[in-house]
């Protein structure tokens, strides 16, 4: 494995926007290379290296390519958009759409994060070590397929409309979320460690999400049905199981209606 | 502007028969001329092909519902709009593409003149404003009439000279260029929630059939000898087994003699026929009828029809038949918008994938190809995808190369999930015909421009015409052995000229043209009947007041006005 290391030593005016830093573009290219990449300042088309020294190497693939941004991201979007293999860290926080439709790979924030973190995610990890912003594998605006696999893994909170439009993979927040969870969500697990507001799984059809503090307002659609027994993201706990949304439509398997599950620590 | 001549292309030229013969193409200002003199910017064309200015029969590129599809689905600008070319302006979406990208996507086809295929006449401001803002190409639009309160009323009682003036009345006060029918009377029933399947079927509270109102405004349309013929999108779209009820429909033209001084012989276009060309009574046993279809179109004079191939991509159905996209969206569940016009009309939008993973959507590509390979005549069949429902226009060129090539073809069903059930349920496996050029320079050029009355400016070369010229890298004595190469060619023009002026080079945008908007204005005989009527429902029934109801001439001020006189 070969590592790249950025340095960014300017604070950029707009805010940048990034998408060429992913294992992909960087592979088989020198240091002086990557630092020609495009990117964009507002409208105006910029270069990587006039924001960020480039030293290290990177491997002949992009399976052999790790990144390391050694400072802090807070005005750069699009990290590793679209990636598909290799790592990138960063140390220190990242702006918007870190991992937006990302295939595979990983990608380790150390900081926190802004919005639309892993929006319409395919496959891949990423794993931020403190809070997200809003839209956390959500889908882009209008669209109905939201995010398909791979992993999210927020170490701190997360804000609202976490997995709008989910369709597979999994995001795990171990501290609290606000509002809308899972909304409109055909697929996909969504598990909440910390309390929720509210507006959880409206209008879901599939998928499931668990949450292991208090869902302060529960939506009317979701009726319980029993308590079960499960295991999820390294926990065991009894729940209350409810299914819903009941206002949504929902498809039949076997001549039985299938509804999405919404599991709630039970108090002891 | 001022003097061009194209050297040494293979002209073809169906309006003239010249296929493929080397000659020199000259202009002058606005219009082609027989020569020119030695100043003239010459534009070689050797080893390339030359054609007349495209002609589109039908799309829907301008008014609220293609608006509405913008507004629903930011999503179909994503990854989907290129970056923009310095000195114009942002070209953005895929399906339902910006204005501007609209005008550029036909100019870099060559395309010289588009129809826009329903307007909502209360909304017609909003059309002209959209097709105002749509840069280089010449457009019009065709008001929707067969849901349309009065229609239905004068052709309950056969009351053929009221409904003429009316229409002549909502043609001067949208300009508008002729009669559309969407679903006649059913989208009038989805009002009630209700739909005409058949056309036999009474329209609910209107006492009246949809054959009826077909026949009432074929009638009408005679009468006031508009340049195009009725322009209908036929009951029962999409259904399963349907193909009876088109062929019901077409056959009431039949007998029916056109009345015009446009040159036009026909007076029944059948839009998007491939939508109503279906076979099998539910979509399991779905199958193609496109033979039965056009077997009988080849048989009959006096009909057009134009394809509406599936081109399998993800777009963004649009329509006035209201019930239709209700029925879509139970199906795929995904966005819908719905909007009722008053006494006028409706219109739903919803998002569709036409997935070649699917069994149903393969035999739709199919069944559109079929169509257009069956065609004996294609003076009478045009080439388009009633962009964007089956699939945005910037396939036609993907829609020639399968017309025009076996190969391409029988790859592209290769590539299906359900290639077996495909062929089963269809004829295209095995079709070996193969389109020339010469065809399809009638499909897309002087066949439609003939049908809209349109052929003493556009579809041709002959001098007097409209200076709109296309020259595409395609060889028609030697043509690329790779089907793709076709597609590419007659996505990106060499040059195309536009009324006189150099628009595209090298599939690059070179200049914003001169668009004009097309329009008829009707003069016919004072009615006081229809006016009393018009002012009546006004006050009684229409949120806006009369005075405010016509388009302004703002609204369209590059004005090219058709007159009719009719002597009654």
């Amino acid at each position: 494995m070969a590592t790249i290391t950025l340095k960014p030593f300017k604070t950029p005016e707009l805010i940048i926007e990034c998408n060429n830093i992913t294992p992909d573009a960087f592979a088989g290219k020198t240091p002086a290379e990557i630092a020609e990449l495009e990117i964009f300042e507002g409208k105006v088309r910029e270069k990587l290296g006039d924001f960020f020294s480039v030293t290290g190497s990177s491997g002949n693939t992009a399976a052999e390519t790790d990144i390391l941004i050694d400072g802090d991201c807070s005005r750069v979007k699009y990290l590793g958009s679209k990636m598909t293999v290799g790592t990138i860290t960063v140390n220190g926080n990242a702006d918007m759409y870190v991992g937006g439709w990302m295939k595979g790979g990983k990608i380790h924030v150390k900081g926190n994060v802004d919005s639309f973190c892993g929006i319409a995610m395919e496959g891949g990890e990423i794993e931020v070590d403190g809070n997200a912003g809003n839209y956390v594998g959500c889908a882009y605006r209008g669209d109905w397929r939201g995010m398909r696999g791979g992993t999210i893994h927020i170490h701190g909170s997360a804000g609202n409309d976490i997995g709008t439009f989910m369709l597979g993979g999994t995001i795990i927040i171990d501290k609290n979320a606000f509002i809308h969870v899972s909304t409109h969500a055909e697929g996909g697990t969504v598990v909440i460690k910390g309390d929720v507001e509210g507006r959880v799984g409206g209008q879901m059809v599939k998928g499931d999400i668990y949450v292991f503090g208090n869902v302060q307002y529960m939506l009317p659609g979701f009726k319980e049905i029993d308590r079960v027994q499960k295991e999820i993201a390294g926990e065991s706990a009894t729940f209350r199981h409810y299914i819903g949304d009941l206002g949504e439509r929902h498809p039949k398997s076997k001549g039985k209606e299938i509804y999405a599950n919404l599991y709630v620590k039970a108090s002891a | 502007m001022a003097e061009i001549l194209i050297k040494n292309g293979f002209v073809i030229d169906p309006s003239r028969k010249i296929n493929g013969d080397v000659m020199d193409i000259a202009i002058k200002d606005d219009k082609i001329v027989d020569k020119v003199g030695s100043g003239a910017k010459v534009i070689d064309a050797k080893g390339k092909v030359v054609m007349a200015g495209a002609v589109d029969v039908h799309a829907h590129v301008a008014g609220p519902k293609v608006n509405a599809g913008r507004l629903m689905r930011p999503e179909d600008k994503l990854f989907k709009s290129p970056d923009a070319q310095e000195h114009y302006r942002m070209e953005m979406g895929f399906s339902i593409p910006s204005t501007f990208k609209t005008g550029y996507d036909y100019a870099r086809m060559g395309y010289a003149f588009v129809m826009e295929a329903a307007m909502p006449p209360l909304h017609s401001p909003h059309v002209h404003e959209e097709i105002h803002d749509t840069p280089i190409i010449d457009e019009a639009a065709l008001p929707v009439f067969a849901n349309n309160w009065f229609v239905m009323e004068y052709l309950k009682n056969n009351e053929i000279e009221n409904a003429a003036a009316y229409v002549a009345w909502i043609i001067n006060a949208t300009k508008g260029y002729g009669i559309k029918l969407v679903n006649p009377g059913g989208t009038a029933a989805w009002a009630w929630g209700l739909n005409c399947l058949g056309i036999n079927d009474p329209v609910p509270y209107y006492d009246i059939t949809p054959a009826e109102i077909i026949t009432g405004l074929i009638k009408t349309n005679e009468y006031l000898g508009l340049p195009h013929s009725v322009h209908i999108h036929q009951n029962s779209l999409g259904d399963p087994g349907n193909y009876t009820v088109t062929l019901d429909s077409l056959k009431l033209a039949e007998g029916v003699k056109a009345k015009n001084k446009f040159g036009r012989d026909t007076v029944m276009h059948s839009t998007h026929i491939q939508f109503h060309s279906y076979g099998g009574d539910s979509w399991a046993n779905f199958e193609s009828k496109a033979k039965e279809v056009m077997d009988y179109v080849n048989s009959q004079k006096n009909i057009t029809v134009d394809l509406g191939c599936v081109t399998l991509d993800e777009t963004t159905t649009m329509t006035a038949d209201g019930p239709f996209e209700h029925h879509l969206n139970n199906l795929n569940h995904l966005k819908w918008a719905n909007v009722d016009v008053e006494l006028e009309t409706a219109a739903g939008v919803v998002p569709y994938v036409y997935d070649k993973n699917i069994k149903v959507c393969g035999i739709q590509w199919a069944i559109g190809l079929e169509l257009g390979l069956y065609a004996k005549d294609p003076m009478r069949t045009f080439i388009t995808t009633d962009h964007p429902n089956a699939g945005p226009f910037i396939r036609y060129p993907r829609i020639i190369k399968w017309l025009m090539s076996q190969k391409a073809r029988e790859a592209t069903l290769a590539s299906f999930k359900y290639t077996d059930k495909v062929i089963d349920a269809t004829n295209i496996h095995g079709i070996d015909r193969e389109l020339t050029l010469y065809e399809v320079a009638q499909m897309t050029r002087n066949g439609p421009a003939k049908s809209l009355g349109l052929s003493h400016m556009y579809g041709g070369l002959g001098a007097g015409l409209d200076a709109n010229v296309g020259v595409f890298n395609l060889d028609p004595k030697n043509m690329p052995s790779d089907p793709e190469m076709i597609e590419k060619a007659l996505l990106r023009a060499a040059w195309f000229i536009k009324s006189g002026q150099i628009v595209v080079k090298d599939g690059e945008i070179t200049n914003h043209g001169n668009k004009r908007t097309v329009w008829v204005n009707a003069k016919v005989k004072e009615n006081p009947q229809v006016m009393r009527d018009i002012n009546e429902k006004f006050l009684k029934n229409y949120t806006v007041a009369i005075g405010n109801y016509p388009v302004w001439d703002s609204l369209a001020p590059n004005p090219l006005v058709i007159d009719i006189d009719v002597e009654a």
